[in-house]
This record gives structure tokens, sequence and C-alpha cells, in this order.
């Protein structure tokens, strides 16, 4: 066989998903408010985070950092991503959930990880209160933009929004 | 790690009532060995990923009963890991492990073979699967409509706001017991019926109920082609059948082709190289190369990065390789498997690329055999 017999079943079934990862990896092409990095090290091109920093509406000089797993049968199958950083937000959840349609039920192959990234930082520059996950921030948005906005400075400050307390994310 | 259910009665007639709650794979060694004499079966209750390359090595065909693409990409991997090519790209033909593999969904089926190097492997035809269905994760939150929204957002989000840390294990019941209790909560809460511990494990491990019919005709497919393989005694099927029983009843056989520069079963592009060869100089050895034509390529090898063009942060990890022979920095094994990406010219246009490529050191022991001496 091509391998040799030091290569295990894990190196010869990920490889193909690290050689999409790869592509998609050397071909992004990101806005400065959003940079790329590998908590793993170079040899993991399938786990590494995201850092937003929206330069405009609501959550200017927030700082965002989302996680992301690539799927052993990408790009079959979405990456895994999640928010790390709490935030005060109609679209994600206090659980890091990201309720963003590219990550699921309008993935399709032909989409990459540039993509998703684009989609994240839409969801700062226009969160929405149609989608939410989050029903009392999308219930302010929509009736009360300027207390939305008091309470999104407030939650990336440090401090409290209702009953939640948000650290510092600014 | 499929044990047998009451369910799988009606249809799967090696178990019996008393088997209730055994492995599969033990009791129909079992029954099969005590009806047919000369047979030997070797039960393994275990992931499939708990074996090494060598088991699998071992066996001249692989039937597969799988239930997930990412199981059958899994097992098509390993299979396809043993084919060897020789210099005129063909496939060597004993290192062809054939794989039949067959699955059902309801009223629909398919069969196929699988001869790694000559017809498509599972991973040349991926493409061809629609996506899954997936809810959007604010139908899940917001607003429920179905059951299975119900079930979905007892699995997906109030698993995590509960157990935070603690991943879902599918096959563990109490965790399928907990996510049952949450959705019958939510549908109440909702008003929606039809929540029940089958289409809690249905919809979370994504089953569909198997239909007696369907399932005996693939099976049988499935196992007379395994019969041809292993007999020769006839054409194999070429090389997949749907079968949909849906809508009246409709059968096609496609002969679908192999992808050559598909990332698993192909051959990938051959580069011969000396042991002093640097990172640098090989990726500059790409550009000029017939067959690939790739400028500003990014290397790995193995899962690690060799040397990333972009993005910055990866160039600087990896810059410090491109001064180091090829040769050290992929272990020195006498040949491997690389991937490159890169930019190259199609038809005019610049387009990215994801090649796969077969480097071969020469005058390493064992490696100055008759295929590349050919080609040196």
């Amino acid at each position: 066989m091509i391998w040799d017999g030091s290569t295990t079943l894990q190196v010869a079934f990920e490889d193909r998903s690290i050689a999409w990862s790869l592509l998609d990896i050397s071909e992004l092409n990101l806005p400065k408010t959003c940079a790329i990095s590998f908590p793993n090290g170079k040899d993991d091109l399938m786990n590494f985070e995201v850092t937003i920093r929206p330069d405009e509406g609501y959550y200017l000089h927030g700082i965002f950092v989302f996680s992301f797993q690539v799927s052993p049968i990408y790009p079959h199958e979405a990456p895994k991503v999640k928010c790390k950083t709490k935030v005060y937000h109609p679209n994600i959840d206090l659980e890091g959930n990201v309720c963003l349609n590219i990550l699921r039920e309008d993935w399709k192959p032909v989409l990459n990880i540039n993509t998703i990234i684009y989609g994240l930082f839409h969801l700062f520059t226009q969160p929405n209160y149609e989608d939410p996950l989050n029903h009392e921030a999308a219930a302010v948005l929509r009736d009360n933009p300027k207390m939305f906005e008091s309470n999104v400075r407030r939650a990336m400050a440090g401090g409290y929004v209702g009953q939640t307390f948000f650290t510092r994310c600014m | 790690m499929d044990r047998i259910e009451v369910s799988n009665l009606n249809r799967q007639f090696l178990f019996r009532l008393q088997d209730v709650g055994k492995p599969k794979a033990e009791v129909a060694a079992k029954r099969v060995m005590e009806r047919v004499s000369g047979v030997n079966i070797v039960p393994h209750f275990c992931r499939i990923e708990d074996k090494d390359l060598d088991f699998y090595n071992d066996f001249s065909i692989i039937v597969l009963g799988l239930d997930s693409i990412e199981a059958r990409s899994y097992i098509n991997a390993v299979a396809c890991s043993f084919l060897e090519y020789d210099s005129e790209e063909n496939p060597q033909e004993e290192t062809i492990k054939p794989m039949v593999d067959g699955g059902t969904e309801g009223f629909k089926g398919h069969a196929r073979v699988i001869m790694p190097g000559v017809t498509p492997c599972f991973e040349c035809t991926i493409w061809l699967f629609p996506p899954q269905v997936k809810f959007p994760l604010c139908t899940l939150a917001e607003t429920p409509r179905t059951a299975a929204h119900c079930i979905e957002y007892a699995h997906l989000i109030k698993w995590d706001e509960v157990h935070s840390g603690k991943t879902f294990d599918p096959d563990d019941p109490e965790h399928m017991k907990w996510v049952y209790s949450e959705a019958v909560k939510r549908a109440e809460l909702f008003g929606i019926p039809g929540v029940t511990y089958s289409l809690t494990q249905g919809v979370v491990k994504n089953i569909i109920p198997a239909i007696a019919s369907t399932n005996a005709i693939i099976s049988a497919a499935c196992a007379l082609e395994t019969l041809k393989i292993a007999s020769g005694c006839s054409k194999t099927l070429s090389n997949y059948l749907t079968y949909n029983g849906v809508e009246g009843l409709h059968t096609k056989v496609t002969e679908f082709a192999r992808d050559k520069d598909c990332l698993v079963c192909g051959p990938g592009v051959l580069i011969e190289l000396d042991t002093s060869v640097t990172l640098q100089k090989f990726i500059d050895l790409l550009e000029e190369h017939p067959k690939l034509l790739i400028s500003k390529a990014s290397v790995t090898h193995r899962g690690k990065s060799l040397y990333m063009q972009a993005p910055p942060v990866l160039e600087e990890m990896t810059r410090s390789n491109l001064s180091l022979p090829l040769f050290d920095i992929m272990d020195k094994t006498a040949k491997d498997i690389v991937h490159v990406t890169g930019t190259t010219i199609n038809k005019g246009t610049k387009t990215s690329c994801l090649r796969k490529l077969r480097v071969v050191f020469k005058g390493i022991d064992g490696v100055t055999d008759m295929d590349t001496a050919g080609g040196a």
C-alpha cells in the first residue's frame, strides 16, 4: 500500500478533508475586520478560530471569537461554528449557537470558509429580529432600537442586560 | 455497535425474540454457522475505527451495511489506501480491494460495486448526495411546528444549556431518554402532537423507518454481487443500482465513471525527486511541471502543513520549512501522498486547484523497482 505501516486509520481517513480545508484556508480573502488563528498550531487545519471586529453598526469596537470545526466529510457537510464570546445578539444565543442559514439548511458544497466568515460578519452589521435565537434581544431590536443599541453597548462594555451578565468584549 | 431490537424482528430473519439486546454481529454469526456447515464467521462487536489498516487489508472483499455518509467515507478511504498504480497509471490488480455497498431509506435503496481505481469510489460520486435535511436553529428555538422540531430543539439546543461540556451520545439510552422527555415538554408547550421515543431516536440518528421489501431487494443485490466477485461466475453490476418503490416501482443501473483526479482513489500526479530537493525547490518545480503548472503552491503531508502561502499567520509558522529537504520533512519515507493547492491557468482563466501528488524519492531501498526505474 502507498501508506507505510505506521499510518493510522485516522490519517488515511482525514487526509481528504484536510486537503479541502487546505484549499479553503490558503484561498481566504478576509477583510481587515476578520482574522483567523490556529490555537492547535499549523498542523491542525480542521480546528481554528476566527475573530471579528465590526467596524460599523451596533457592534462597533466589539471583539467576537468564533470556533470552527471542519467536518470529516467537508465540504459535503458544513463546518460546526460556535460563538465563543458571550454576546447580546438576536441571532446568537447564550450557549454560542449561531443562527446562520448557510451553516445548516442552506449549506452547499460550493460554499466555503470564506463565505461563512462573510456571513458571520454580516450578522454584526445587520442583526435581524426575524430569525431569533435570543428572542428577548430580537424583540427589543424590533420594538425599541434605541434600547437595543444601549443594551448592546452595555453588554460589550461588561455589564448586565436583564438578568444576564456579559463579560467585556471590546 | 448495533444490538438487536424488537422492531428488527419482522425482517432480520437471523434473529429471534430471545436475542433482543444482544449484539447483531455475534448472533448473526452464530445462527449462520449453525445452519450452513463449512462456514466460519468471526464477529467483531466494535466501532469500524477500532480496527487498524492491517485488519482491513487482510480481506479480499469488503461488504458494507453502514448507516451514514461518514462511515462509508471512512471505509472507502481505508480500502482505497491499499490501491497502488504502476508507472502507466493503471491500478495494480493485486492492490484492488473490491467493496459492495448497499443502503436503504424507506421505499428507496441503492446497491453499488466499487473497484478502486476502476469504478468510481465513494468519494468520486459523493457530490450526488442531496444535502441532509437540517432545520434552521431559529425555527427550533422560536417557532417549532412539528414533532421533529421539538426533538431537535432538545437535542441541539437544550442539551448544551443543561449539560454544557458533555457531548451527547446517541448510543447512550440515558441521553436519548433525556432528549425524549425534554422534547415531550416542548411539544406540550406548543401543543404539537406526535413525539414518541421511537421518533426521537429516528430524528436524532437520522433514521427512516425500514421496510422489509426494500431491504430484501438491496441485500439480495449485494449478496449476489459479492458472490460474483468471489467466484467470478458472472459479470458484476456495473456499477450503481438505484431502486425506488414510492411511485410505482422503478430500478435503474447507471455506469458512473471514475474521477481521475479523485483525492481518495486517484493516482495523483507522480513526482520523482532526489532526497536533496528542498521544499522551496519542490514548490518551484510544481510551477513548471506540465501536468500541474501550479503557482504559489501550499503543501500538506499527512495532515501536517509543510508550507502555507496564506494566511500570514500560517505563512510565518511554516516559512522555516522552505530551506529544508522535502525528504526530511516528510519523515524520510520513500514514497508518500502530498496535497497541494495553488493557482493554475485553466482555459485562459486563473483558477485555484487542489491536487493529489504521489512523491517518490529516488535511490531509497525498495523503491528502485521496475515501475519507477521506467519513469526515472
